[in-house]
């Protein structure tokens, strides 16, 4: 008995912490209708800044909590509100969805940067070693004044909301964000003030909960997932049920502590350990709590036309299609085995990303667990008989095809953030329960086969370097035929209108698991065709969020983008093992590229798709952009020019001359005589980089090509940019070409206009 | 003759507010009936039971004397019903062709691509087949939304506000297009503004106010109300 009340002190305590954490989510949720994924980074990055001037500078704890959550955290959270998600005020949800995801992994990735785990000091809670009997049970201080600090924000929130100026304006922009704008409320400002209130009490919650988890950059982060629980609980509105539910969450943690301490309490059911269930219980609360959420209603969207959907074209997708397989068989030729094992590394994410394509980018479905099924495709692999078996692999990626599927059915009744979270949560439950049984991975490890081609040897890493790029090539085939057939029109009309598309007779349920359907099917081949030695820790949760941002920066909609940003993404490992010395930056650099998604919300593919499309529509750009690329090759081969020229040159050629080639036979003189030198000693510098820039180490030279690549380029359009031709879409729109009809009506909708 | 559509005492009820308070009207088989009333009158809720995007709080719709409430949204375009939204509800992202192409291909005709061409003949905008739909111009964007609720085929088609955002070429336009799927026997339940329009070419119509129905009957009736030229005609005039 004694016991049960001493865990249900615990439980309570755990229960006010997320309470803290999950009061915050609610307060910025419902004011700026953000919901911010970051929010237990915040808390997170709050707890290491709290032990750097508390422990490390020895700062007295009042003096460091005013620090803390009085300035660093508003500061933080008006900077986000401010530079990261102003500029997304009229991006779709998913793009400020994963705006927020880009800063949780940035925040990770710069708590890892600054605060190296190695020197890490134990962090030591409010008056640590005091106890305080309560009940008989002897309870730390730290845990007293979670208690107290969540009755005080409680009281707190109340008297603010319902007794202050800035309160009611709060709840009246709940109410009605326009209607409050006319009375003079500001709902910029208003949304600014919540951001700062929100990342205080993560930086409370996160200041709190690291005296009791200690300093570990995961957990404190997954935070927001307990949170976020409790908010459900609330409905994401109601404040008092937010605090019922954090404590529900808190005692049934303490209460399955207690229980896997009896000796009733199975070890095992069915032969999978409970061991992780503790671990697990928000997020299985989590999910009990979306199953009993009702069917979410069919809303009018009001549509936006930022983000462009582009019809995939046979021609580009073949010519694509042949410079990736060509380019896979020349450059693994000159490749070292080690650099070709980054390749395959890079190849694998580039088919993760993909896999987000059909679902994200067609039908609009945010998913947090891409890695999830690839890990599920990695160990079906390793489980199934034939040893490698092509007949093995087609039954993988149709298992976790139907997975996939399954796990959405429930899933599918939610929309927008509801749907993503509950992705993040699956791949959450799958990594704690299933990935991290001994069962699944003996000993941490997993030993996936080669797939066997007769005559390929798939184990050696040219073939099968080669081999990924023709899958990836095949998937991005069946991807263009998808987008171009019914099913992909479907998805496309299911992400602008679910409202139009039901009374049009779509059955959303149906189309939507059929997305998640196809979209598990790629990712599995990211898993089943990574053969070797693979762990859980491959397809963690945390990883899965920098394949959402690199494939969203790479652009969504385009198989051309999920390349870019798989290539990308490898580049970046590649570039960390490399180079270690700038390991740190490359932890940092998903997020923030992730975060400059606000400027550019097609992606950067999109961008270079723009700068290529001239090429490809004019035969002798085509012919003498190809007949380069073969003569570096040439020169390669005959050892003219070492491996880092012909990447050098290869960048120089590709990315700053090929380009511009159609505009250079439009311009004659003395302009062409000047593009075409540029070009000439671009190229010169480039091919022979490795006599100008000798014995540079790697990271040199990679700074170096960069470099080379931006300035010939540049230069080259420097000399002459052809005038942007103008187009009206419709003769109504003369004379208002810097607007679309969409922005025309919105702001019509905006001011009251009825026409 | 007899109704297609039959809506008996719907009520819906959001809150404390009474959007309908048991609503009685019939749509006669290849007609044009005409609903129309103040803004708030609950007109568009009234849309929104007949295509089960909202569910009545009591009350019946009949299609063909046969009770269609529990049936789902998306099944009821299989039935024939079609609408378009007065808050446009098209697939921007997608192009013009391929948001009728969809409709076609959802209500599984034989031939959609030849079915959208159609369509998007019908209504003035084969020219613009390739323009990303977003991109519209709103009169232009009306009528598509007419082309994609034709394209399934429908019996019973709703237009929602259709003409708001036309000009007086496009709305002459689409009276003529009115007339012409009557004489096709698709049958038209028209809510709309204008009330040239409106008087020119139904057959029947229903005027609603605070969720009721306050009169029923042919234009030169309605024209000639008391009740009617008090709650909504008056205002025009």
């Amino acid at each position: 008995m004694q016991q049960l009340v001493a865990y249900t002190v615990i439980g309570l305590t755990t229960g006010a912490i997320y309470a803290l954490a999950s009061s915050g989510l609610v307060v910025t949720y419902v004011t700026s209708g953000v919901f911010n994924i970051a929010h237990g980074a915040i808390g997170m990055i709050a707890a290491f800044c709290y032990w750097q001037v508390r422990f490390e500078w020895g700062w007295p704890a009042p003096a460091a909590l005013i620090a803390i959550l009085g300035v660093l955290c508003p500061v933080l959270g008006l900077a986000i509100d401010r530079v990261a998600l102003r500029g997304l005020a009229q991006a779709t949800e998913v793009t400020r969805l994963t705006a927020t995801v880009a800063l949780m992994a940035a925040f990770i990735g710069v708590a890892a940067w600054v605060w190296p785990p190695e020197n890490r000091q134990p962090f030591r809670g409010f008056f640590e070693g005091n106890n305080v009997s309560v009940v008989g049970v002897n309870v730390g201080w730290n845990k007293i004044i979670a208690l107290i600090a969540a009755v005080a924000v409680a009281l707190g929130l109340r008297v603010l909301l319902y007794g202050t100026r800035l309160g009611i304006q709060m709840r009246a922009v709940v109410d009605n964000r326009n209607l409050a704008e006319l009375n003079g409320a500001r709902p910029a400002r208003i949304a600014s003030a919540s951001w700062a209130l929100g990342a205080s009490l993560a930086g409370l919650a996160g200041v709190l909960l690291a005296a009791e988890v200690q300093l570990n950059i995961v957990p404190l982060t997954l935070l927001v997932i307990n949170a976020y629980a409790a908010a459900i609980f609330g409905r994401l509105k109601s404040l008092p049920l937010t605090f019922l539910g954090a404590m529900a969450l808190g005692l049934s943690e303490a209460y399955l502590l207690w229980g896997q301490g009896q000796s009733w309490f199975p070890e095992t059911i069915g032969g999978f350990s409970t061991s992780g269930l503790r671990q697990a219980t928000p997020t299985i609360f989590l999910f009990i709590l979306l199953m009993l959420l009702p069917q979410a209603k069919l809303r009018a969207g009001a549509a936006r036309v930022r983000e462009r959907s582009v019809i995939p074209q046979w021609n580009t997708a073949i010519l694509g299609v042949v410079v990736l397989i060509i380019g896979s068989v020349a450059v693994t030729g000159m490749l070292t085995r080690s650099n070709t094992i980054y390749m395959i590394q890079a190849l694998i994410m580039a088919l993760a990303v993909v896999s987000l394509v059909p679902l994200t980018g067609y039908a609009g479905l945010v998913s947090l667990a891409p890695l999830t099924f690839a890990g599920i495709g990695a160990v079906l692999m390793s489980k199934m008989p034939g040893d490698g078996n092509v007949l093995s692999l087609i039954a993988v990626v149709l298992i976790v095809a139907s997975i996939g599927a399954l796990v959405a059915l429930p899933a599918l009744r939610l929309e927008g953030i509801y749907l993503a979270l509950a992705t993040g949560a699956f791949a959450l439950l799958v990594s704690i329960l299933v990935f991290n049984q001994g069962k699944i991975f003996a000993n941490g490890v997993a030993e996936v086969p080669p797939l066997r081609i007769p005559g390929v040897h798939l184990s050696q890493p040219r073939p099968k370097a080669i081999f990924l790029s023709i899958t990836f090539a095949v998937v991005g085939l069946g991807l263009v035929a998808l987008r171009r057939s019914a099913l992909g029109r479907r998805f496309v009309a299911m992400k602008d209108s679910p409202l139009a598309g039901a009374t049009l007779g779509m059955n959303l349920v149906r189309t939507k698991a059929m997305a998640f359907a196809i979209s598990a099917a790629i990712a599995s081949l990211a898993g089943a065709l990574d053969a070797g030695k693979v762990a859980p820790d491959n397809y963690a949760f945390d990883r899965s969020l920098p394949i959402l941002l690199l494939a969203i920066v790479g652009g969504i909609g385009s198989i051309g983008g999920a390349f870019f940003g798989g290539m990308l993404l490898g580049l970046n490992t590649v570039l960390a093992s490399i180079v270690p010395s700038i390991s740190n930056i490359t932890r940092v650099t998903p997020g923030l590229i992730g975060l400059s998604m606000g400027r550019n919300p097609n992606g950067t593919s999109h961008q270079i798709a723009t700068a290529f499309r001239p090429v490809t529509r004019h035969p002798l750009s085509l012919v003498i952009a190809l007949s380069g690329a073969g003569t570096l090759w040439l020169l390669v081969v005959l050892d003219v020019v070492s491996h880092w020229g012909f990447f050098a040159a290869l960048v120089v050629w590709g990315l700053g001359i090929v380009p511009n080639l159609p505009m250079l036979t439009i311009i004659s003189g003395r302009p062409r005589t000047l593009c075409l030198s540029i070009a000439a000693v671009g190229m010169g510098v480039a091919s022979f980089f490795d006599d100008v820039f000798d014995a540079a180490p790697t990271g040199g030279r990679l700074l170096a090509v960069i470099i080379l690549f931006v300035v010939v380029g540049n230069a080259i359009r420097r000399v002459h940019t052809p005038a942007e031709p103008t187009s009206t879409s419709s003769p109504d729109l003369v004379g208002l070409t810097a607007f679309t009809a969409q922005e025309l009506s919105k702001s019509d909708r905006a001011i009251k206009v009825v026409l | 003759m007899t109704a297609l559509l039959e809506v008996r005492s719907v009520a819906v009820r959001f809150g404390g507010v009474m959007a309908l308070s048991g609503v009685d009207l019939d749509v006669q088989e290849a007609t044009i009936t005409g609903l129309i009333g103040p803004n708030g009158a609950g007109k568009t809720t009234l849309f929104n039971v007949i295509c089960g995007i909202r569910q009545p709080t009591s009350g019946v719709i009949m299609l063909d004397d046969i009770e269609i409430n529990r049936i789902a949204t998306q099944k009821r375009s299989a039935l024939g019903i079609g609408r378009t939204f007065q808050r446009l509800e098209l697939f921007t992202t997608l192009s013009v062709f391929d948001n009728v192409l969809v409709a076609a291909e959802l209500a599984g005709v034989n031939d959609p691509r030849a079915v959208a061409h159609e369509q998007l003949l019908l209504l003035g905008l084969a020219d613009r087949a390739d323009i990303i739909a977003g991109e519209l111009p709103t009169g232009s964007a009306r009528l598509l939304e007419v082309a994609r609720a034709l394209a399934s085929h429908p019996r019973l088609l709703l237009l929602d506000e259709p003409a708001s955002g036309l000009d007086d070429a496009e709305t002459q336009q689409l009276s003529v297009l009115l007339r012409q799927l009557k004489s096709l026997g698709i049958t038209v339940l028209l809510v709309e503004h204008d009330m040239s329009l409106i008087m020119s070419v139904c057959d029947q119509i229903h005027v609603l106010n605070l969720g009721s129905v306050i009169a029923s009957g042919t234009p030169d009736q309605i024209q000639h109300n008391p009740e009617v030229i008090d709650a909504y005609l008056g205002a025009v005039r």
